[in-house]
């Protein structure tokens, strides 16, 4: 039980650069993230994956960045709310989100947007209820979650 | 005065912004320097002596700085009491950082690591060995205050940490008399607040200046500073306590825990930064717990349905310690003080017992006290009506207080102003038709659906005033200063002691320093939560912000206002009352013809102050200060009501509506205030039909994760339709009431009274919450 008995070498691209790193293999993603790229914005909720505050991008799907290992990255595109937001295909939900107070204290955002914004992908017309179960595995204890339904109808209400 | 918009404007918030680009910064994502990560040895028993603890392995692990026991940190920190002068009778034993030879709790820390990385820290204090003698433990409180219960303190001689009455009229005599009365014993079980980003802090003690930086998860910056200089005895001008953006925080964030105490010990100690960061699992055994309250509770009627009278008692329980430093008794006189407070009654009498054991300590989440003490008077309301046979809304109607009854007592000690209980019932009943819904009712029976709407009438009690605390000889402000400082360029800097967990108390001091002066909203940028820069302030619990820090943040603007138009007039010659501010200019106040920008007041202000006659007051730089006079309290009310279908098979709750009428008085911004409401209502949800913490029979504790403590999600959850009424307050210029617990208050009475409404056919009568299945099915025989 010493730290770290083992690392390994990992090349993968984040937001858009490469980048190349030697991580411990018990390093989980978020971690990984957080820690060794300051890409703060992806947060630690529960480290058991039920919370979702570290949902992140892996190869264009969403990923719990507790559940998963940084090494299990090495070869991947990873996409965090940094990289997210400067591209821009987040900016319709943030403005939603923004106007209609659907977030308070922040800590869940990041990984909502992040979720919503792959729901639409797969969905781009979802009922509300659709859109109360595809969150249903992020965590929010300010809200009461209406807010956050509202704003991401309204983005997929806007699309058409 | 003239309220002008932004004041009441629904505006989104700035911080927002920030948040939702990913760039907020939470104490986590700060790196400090040097900085070490600690990890806690906690213990696995609920009652255990420590007869010893060995390190010599743990010392030699990589990356460890240092292993430290409760002696390695006498001299570098003191202990405390949770005491409260105003209750003389509460006992409450001495606390330390890290517990000596005896562990009170499952969780509680005996030893800490601090080592480079939290992972090191936590490898090395595996390999710290503690020689445990499990003791005989007390789970409950009614098993804590029997003859012959293990003691918890020694040192106390008894598990009864306090005791009170509180009485008016007869209620023995009343009751004797009376056509009906109804009797229940509630339960109330044990849950907590689960902020989404856990307790945290970085502590940062420079011995060359003698001062500790501390950046924490925290509502109340200056209570921390304040604690930290006394009890490690650090001049207090040399600490500083900055709370950057708050993962939420629904009051398990304003205490003193003692694992974060014990980063600021090893701090000076090691003369490093320090980071702690509670993991999930640390949270749930270490966080402030709510609830867990037995209620006996009694309620005397006449035929008509007037209520005469009302008897209750209350069991709880602190934990281990009284907490600090606000101490644990508020849960229990809260529920003594607010039961049956929405009604006329003369006769009542209401008891509270609190006793110690061995759980993790029990304090102030979101709503102390008050969705117990509104489910217990709307149930027994409930229950009179339907025995009376009489329509539980016209039972309300009848014996609510009214209009004309105001201002008055309640007979549980608290002082009301005018609260609007009809005219949140009548505007219930504009929204939702309650004759329609007992036809439908009826006829989804018939279908074997069985629907339920429940009623829940509350009042909560917000922004304490400084007779509280002051008098319990806590340091904890209840005034609140505003500073604000015109820039040259017209922007305003605004510097107040309320912080923002997210509730938007920025933005609503943003909006009535804007409203006030007369300047665009996006011209006032608030700073918070971080006790140097800001004036001395209580910061954010108890709904306080808007009436407190707000009614501060009026005065300022008002007196910031005052001088820029004396600046103005002497430069325009003109008397300042025929002047006025629009849209951040100075006009004429009758034409509404631009006279000067602020800029150019400002400019003269702070670089040719000469232009102006010293005798005129015209500082740019103000403060505006408010603490409220003669009143513990600002009561504010509202109505809850549940519309729900319990499915009889599997003891689920489908919500169909849930409706909230509030009244907050002046509102700052309904946005805001509207997914506050909603957020505490789904909270509320979730002590009502989820959230419980079960131990077993040796007192552990089963459900420590997220996996298996239920929390409210998204799918589960209904719309919440939130109404206004706005019966401002006259105590201060500003009127405005706290809002921030009143979704939770009225949320857990309204789901109770809904499920047994909705089993009527059944004749069962649920009193204890959360409503899981599995009690549900009970109730109903099937299981």
């Amino acid at each position: 039980m010493t730290e770290p008995s083992k690392t390994v070498q990992m090349a993968l691209r984040v937001n858009r650069e490469s980048v190349e790193a030697t991580v411990p293999v018990r390093r989980n993603l978020v971690d990984f993230l957080r820690d060794d790229l300051g890409l703060t914005g992806s947060h630690v909720g529960c480290e058991h994956g039920v919370c979702g505050a570290c949902t992140v991008v892996v190869d264009g799907a969403i990923m719990r960045g507790c559940l998963m290992l940084a090494v299990q990255a090495d070869g991947c595109e990873i996409e965090t709310i940094e990289g997210a937001d400067q591209s821009g295909r987040l900016a319709a939900l943030q403005a939603a989100f923004h106007r209609r107070n659907a977030l308070q204290c922040g800590f869940c955002t990041p990984a909502m947007l992040l979720t919503a914004a792959a729901l639409l992908e797969q969905n781009s017309k979802p009922s509300r209820d659709e859109i109360r179960d595809y969150l249903s595995g992020n965590f929010c204890r300010c809200t009461g979650y209406q807010e956050i339904v509202d704003a991401v109808a309204e983005v997929a209400g806007a699309d058409t | 005065m003239n309220f002008q918009a932004p004041i009441g404007s629904s505006l989104p918030r700035d911080r927002a912004k920030r948040l939702l680009a990913g760039r907020g910064q939470y104490v986590d994502d700060i790196q400090l320097p040097r900085m070490l990560h600690l990890a806690f040895v906690r213990s696995p028993y609920p009652h255990a002596r420590v007869k010893s603890i060995e390190t010599i392995d743990a010392v030699a692990m990589p990356g460890v700085a240092r292993v430290v026991k409760g002696a390695d940190l006498v001299g570098v920190v003191s202990s405390w009491r949770g005491t409260h002068n105003l209750f003389p009778g509460l006992k409450a034993p001495e606390q330390h950082v890290l517990a000596g030879d005896t562990a009170r709790w499952q969780g509680e820390a005996v030893a800490a690591v601090a080592a480079r990385s939290r992972a090191e820290a936590e490898d090395a204090a595996e390999q710290i060995v503690v020689d445990w003698e499990e003791l005989p433990f007390v789970g409950d409180a009614e098993v804590a205050l029997e003859n012959g219960a293990t003691f918890v303190h020694d040192s106390l001689g008894s598990n009864q940490a306090f005791a009170a009455e509180v009485k008016q009229g007869n209620t023995e005599l009343a009751f004797q008399d009376a056509h009906l009365v109804i009797e229940r014993r509630f339960r109330f079980n044990r849950h907590t607040g689960v902020s989404l980003e856990s307790r945290g802090l970085i502590a940062d003690y420079d011995p060359s200046a003698d001062r500790l930086t501390v950046y924490q998860s925290h509502q109340t910056p200056h209570q921390q500073q304040d604690l930290y200089a006394r009890l490690l005895d650090i001049p207090e001008q040399n600490v500083r306590v900055i709370c950057p953006d708050v993962g939420g925080a629904f009051g398990l964030k304003h205490h003193l825990y003692p694992d974060e105490l014990a980063a600021c010990a090893i701090s000076k100690l090691l003369e490093r930064p320090v980071k702690y960061i509670a993991d999930r699992f640390e949270s749930f055994l270490s966080d402030i717990h709510c609830r867990d309250h037995t209620v006996t509770a009694r309620m005397a009627f006449t035929q008509e349905g007037d209520i005469v009278g009302m008897q209750v008692d209350d069991l709880f329980h602190a934990g281990a310690y009284s907490q600090y430093p606000r101490s644990s008794i508020a849960e229990g006189n809260q529920i003594i003080r607010l039961c049956g407070i929405p009604y006329r009654h003369e006769h009542y009498r209401a008891a509270v017992r609190m006793a110690y054991l061995n759980k993790s300590l029990l304090g102030h989440i979101r709503s102390v006290g008050h969705p117990i003490a509104c489910a217990v008077t709307e149930q027994l309301v409930d229950l009179g009506a339907k025995q009376l046979s009489l329509d539980p809304v016209a039972m309300r109607r009848r014996a609510y207080l009214r209009d004309e009854d105001f201002p008055t007592t309640s007979p549980g000690g608290i002082a009301l102003e005018h609260l609007s209980f009809h005219g949140c019932l009548d505007r219930a009943l504009e929204r939702i038709d309650v004759d329609a819904f007992r036809r439908e009712q009826a006829q989804l029976r018939e279908q074997g659906i069985y629907r339920g709407i429940g009623f829940a009438t509350f009042v909560d009690l917000t922004s304490i005033g400084p007779e509280y605390y002051g008098e319990g000889g806590q340091h904890i402000s209840a005034q609140e200063t505003c500073l604000l400082r015109l820039e040259a360029s017209g922007g305003i800097r605004c510097y107040t002691g309320a912080t923002d967990q997210g509730q938007g108390i920025d933005s609503g001091i943003q909006q009535v320093v804007a409203g006030v002066i007369g300047v665009p909203v996006q011209d006032v940028k608030v700073n918070s939560g971080d006790s140097e820069l800001c004036p001395v302030g209580g910061g954010s619990w108890g709904s306080r912000g808007a009436a407190l820090a707000g009614e501060a943040a009026l005065r300022a603007g008002q007196e910031l206002r005052r001088n820029i138009l004396n600046i103005a007039g002497v430069l325009l010659q003109k008397v300042p009352e025929l002047l006025d501010i629009r849209d951040g200019a100075v006009v004429d106040a009758t034409s509404g013809a631009k006279q000067l920008a602020l800029a150019e007041v400002a400019q003269i202000g702070h670089f040719r102050p000469y232009m102006v006659p010293d005798n005129t007051p015209s500082d740019l730089t103000v403060t505006g200060r408010y603490a409220s006079r003669d009143r513990m309290f600002l009561p504010a009310n509202g109505l809850h009501v549940a519309i729900l279908d319990v499915d009889t098979d599997t003891g689920l709750i489908v919500f169909q509506r849930y409706l909230v009428v509030h009244d907050c008085g002046r509102l700052l911004n309904p946005l805001l205030v509207e997914e506050q409401i909603r957020g505490g209502v789904v909270q509320g949800i979730g002590g009502a039909l989820y959230e419980e913490f079960i131990y077993d029979d040796d007192g552990y504790l089963c459900n420590g994760t997220l996996a298996d403590y239920l929390v409210p999600m998204a799918a589960e959850m209904p719309d919440i339709e939130v109404e206004h009424l706005e019966t401002p307050t006259a105590t201060s210029e500003l009127g405005a009431k706290g809002a921030g617990e009143a979704g939770t208050t009225g949320a857990m009475g309204a789901v109770l009274n809904a499920v047994n409404d909705a089993l009527t056919p059944f004749d069962v009568t649920l009193s204890e919450v959360p409503l899981t299945p599995p009690r549900i099915l009970r109730a109903l025989g099937k299981i």
